[in-house]
């Protein structure tokens, strides 16, 4: 259980990387959907992050984080063979996987990497799965080249126009739904916006929809409830009865504000960055 | 034998810090006695012959034994002798409710006020903790030679599992704690606030004595996730112990609950507590700090949720509870403590909507009145509300503190453990043992929230039948 880091990949420099983390216990387990809880050091909090990909027989399971602030800063720090202190998973409930026809996934960021392995477990189960994705420009794409490693067709657009198509991925997915009447099921991991919009645009088809909810956490473990969102008008834990939900029951406008929650502390906390003593647990 | 009747001193009083002190700190409220206070405090105890305040511990500490140890100055041998039975006496003696238990069986009750045994149990173990744990908890000069054979495993790390540990691990067996958070103690270090506990000072002291009885402890291994049942008794296990309390909180079910500034006492206080979120930025949980607070609930985990927010600077607190003050099931020291560190008590008041603003913050609160009706069946008279007297609290952070319901988690996964029709987990009565053979339960999650020693109990139960089974008792 040492969670030591085996490899490190910086995807877009000083913004986005990707950890292959020795892992066994976790990797034995991950399905597609599932997420591990980490804390990078001593005094450091706790946060979910996706499992991006999991290799059982190595034992190691892939994460992909995006360097938003003091605890993704100090995981930014940590280099290959560094351990990551606590390391907790495979949590959440698994992606409801059925076979049957066509399946679009559709990633916007750091998402991307999330609704790769989601749609790896599509693709492994026997469904043709479309990958579209998006980002502001073409430096910020990541996971094109293993998205196309077993997806037929990885639709893409900046909002440039840089590479691929120039706008947003809901107007592929719209252009796609409108052609095909064998999709089964749309996919949609990203930022809440692009979710939101991504539901919207599946609405009018009637195509169920599925969404990946990245709610504030604590332990992960279905103990707090901080994580809760409304679906459907019911309140529900995204750490135990998620984190993937009915995109056309999700409260987005309540998960948006409630995302921000922590805002200004954490301003101040990235400020104070940092006394934590990563490299102190020795 | 003629006895003139004896003349029974008054308890000696326990020094607190004052309040205005300790309403701005987290440092423990009550300081423990010195010696010369325990000596005093235990002359009282009368040494019954059938002592009742022994049937009223849960754990069954040889509770005038030891008195008469630290009575005579030997605190060694009082420590030595409750921890025959309690894995855990400074976290016993400092969080159980003794008045409805040892003390509130104590003899004395009848003409004055019982022996202090909390304070004492506190005195004992707060003395001895620093000595070599396996010289202590067997009275011996070395610790037990530890069966590699005799592996148990206990899932959760709370009070229930650290008692079966200690029991078990004292008579030779290999136990494994499994946790699912990053530190050892379940509701000892999430739930019950530093000025209650003390984190670093004693739980992670209790912790350390049963390490050095070779309890295996792995963090961050979820039951029903990382691992189950199964693959347990795979690895060799003999028998497996779940202790994984009751977790997943209860709402109020009213419009406006997902506000910012609403928290569940869960959530509020596994961030102060667990993550050191009074100390952001150092810590780096952050804790919204409310200006004017308000609790529902009018439990121990209401009053700890009410005193952590006054502590981290509110201007005002207020418990809103439906009830009167008088039948709040909070221990009557809690509720004392709150109100002189100024927590107001909103009784005879329900919740019906939380109100906010347009970015979402929780602003305030709307509140029914409620009055007393006439008495029912049971001649307790319930609270129903004065119709159309309904009022509005500022609040910008609400903590619900009204129970919990059983944790799906290891639940789900465990299709064949049998649950009760409240979903809690099936025990035997007499054993613990669960409907997968060898496999026992015990705590909140076969009894719903209940308190620290109630699960310590139930550990005893079940760790007393495992060693039974493996040969070491009877």
């Amino acid at each position: 259980m040492a969670n030591t880091i085996l490899k490190k990949e910086q995807l877009i420099p000083g913004q986005t990387s990707k950890l292959v983390i020795d892992a066994p216990h976790i990797a034995a387990k991950a399905k597609p959907g599932n997420f591990v809880i980490l804390r990078v050091c001593e005094k450091g909090e706790r946060i979910p992050l996706t499992i991006a990909d999991t290799d059982p027989e190595n034992g190691t399971i892939t994460i992909v984080y995006l360097v938003l602030g003091k605890s993704t800063a100090l995981l930014e720090e940590l280099n290959e063979g560094d351990d990551i202190l606590d390391l907790c998973g495979p949590l959440g409930k698994a992606t409801h996987i059925h076979k049957g026809g066509t399946v679009i996934c559709v990633g916007g960021g750091t998402g991307i990497a999330a609704m790769h392995h989601i749609a790896k477990g599509h693709h492994e189960a026997g469904n043709h799965v479309v990958a579209i994705i998006g980002a502001r420009n073409k430096d910020l794409l990541l996971f094109e080249k293993e998205l196309k490693s077993f997806c037929p067709e990885v639709l893409i657009s900046t909002d440039d126009g840089s590479y691929g198509r120039k706008g947003l991925v809901t107007e592929l997915l719209k252009e796609r739904l409108e052609q095909d009447k064998s999709v089964i099921e749309v996919v949609a991991v990203g930022p809440v916006p692009m979710m939101a919009a991504v539901s919207k645009t599946t609405e009018p088809f009637g195509v169920p929809t599925t969404v990946s909810l990245n709610s504030i956490m604590v332990d992960g473990v279905g103990m707090c409830g901080a994580c809760r969102v409304t679906v459907g008008g019911k309140t529900k834990f995204a750490c135990v009865d998620g984190p993937e939900f009915d995109g056309h029951q999700v409260d987005f406008m309540e998960l948006r504000q409630r995302l921000a929650a922590f805002s200004s502390m954490e301003k101040e906390s990235y400020e104070h960055h940092c006394r934590c003593k990563c490299n102190d647990k020795k | 034998m003629t006895k003139s009747k004896k003349e029974i001193a008054a308890r000696v009083p326990m020094p607190n810090q004052p309040p205005d002190v300790r309403r701005n700190n987290f440092e423990e409220v009550a300081l423990g006695y010195t010696k010369e206070m325990a000596i005093e405090e235990a002359k009282r105890c009368l040494q019954c012959k059938k002592p009742k305040c022994v049937k009223g511990c849960p754990v069954e500490v040889p509770i005038p034994d030891f008195i008469s140890h630290l009575a005579k100055g030997d605190v060694e041998k009082a420590y030595a002798v409750i921890k025959s039975t309690n894995s855990l006496p400074a976290v016993c003696g400092r969080v159980c409710p003794q008045e409805i238990q040892c003390e509130g069986a104590c003899i004395l009750n009848a003409k004055e006020q019982p022996v202090a045994i909390g304070r004492l149990e506190r005195y004992v173990a707060d003395e001895y903790m620093y000595m070599d744990a396996c010289d202590l908890i067997s009275a011996k000069p070395e610790c037990p030679f530890i069966d590699p054979e005799r592996k148990v495993a206990c899932i959760g790390s709370g009070p229930s599992s650290l008692t079966v540990a200690g029991y078990l691990a004292s008579r030779g067996c290999k136990v494994t704690v499994f946790e699912a958070l990053h530190e050892v103690g379940g509701v000892l270090v999430y739930g019950i606030p530093e000025f209650r506990l003390p984190k670093e000072k004693i739980v992670a002291k209790e912790v350390g004595a049963l390490k050095e009885l070779e309890v295996e402890f792995v963090t961050n291994y979820v039951g029903g996730k990382t691992f189950n049942i199964k693959e347990l008794f795979d690895q060799g296990y003999k028998a497996v112990f779940i202790g994984v309390g009751a977790g997943l909180p209860r709402f109020l079910r009213i419009p406006g609950e997902n506000f910012i500034g609403v928290f569940s006492a869960n959530e509020y206080l596994t961030r102060v507590n667990l993550g050191r979120a009074y100390d952001f930025p150092n810590y780096d949980t952050p804790i919204i700090r409310g200006r004017k607070v308000t609790v529902y609930g009018g439990g121990n985990v209401a009053m700890d949720a009410a005193r952590t927010a006054q502590r981290l600077g509110a201007e005002s607190v207020h418990i809103v509870y439906r009830r009167t003050a008088d039948a709040m099931p909070a221990r009557h020291e809690e509720i004392e403590h709150a109100v002189e560190e100024g927590i107001h008590l909103e009784c005879l008041a329900n919740p019906i909507e939380f109100r906010g603003d347009e970015k979402g913050n929780l602003t305030s609160v709307l509140l029914q009145r409620m009055e007393l009706g006439e008495p029912d069946a049971s001649g307790r008279r319930s609270p129903k509300p004065v119709e159309g007297d309904t009022y509005e609290l500022e609040t910008d952070l609400a903590v619900i503190a009204v129970g919990t319901n059983p944790n799906p988690v290891l639940l789900e996964n465990e299709p064949d453990l049998k649950l009760n029709k409240w979903g809690y987990i099936e025990v035997d009565e007499a054993t613990g043992e669960t409907s997968i053979p060898n496999t026992y339960a015990g705590g909140d999650i076969v009894t719903g929230a209940a308190t620290v020693i109630l699960a310590m109990g139930a550990g005893r139960r079940a760790a007393k039948e495992i060693a039974r089974r493996f040969g070491i008792e009877e």
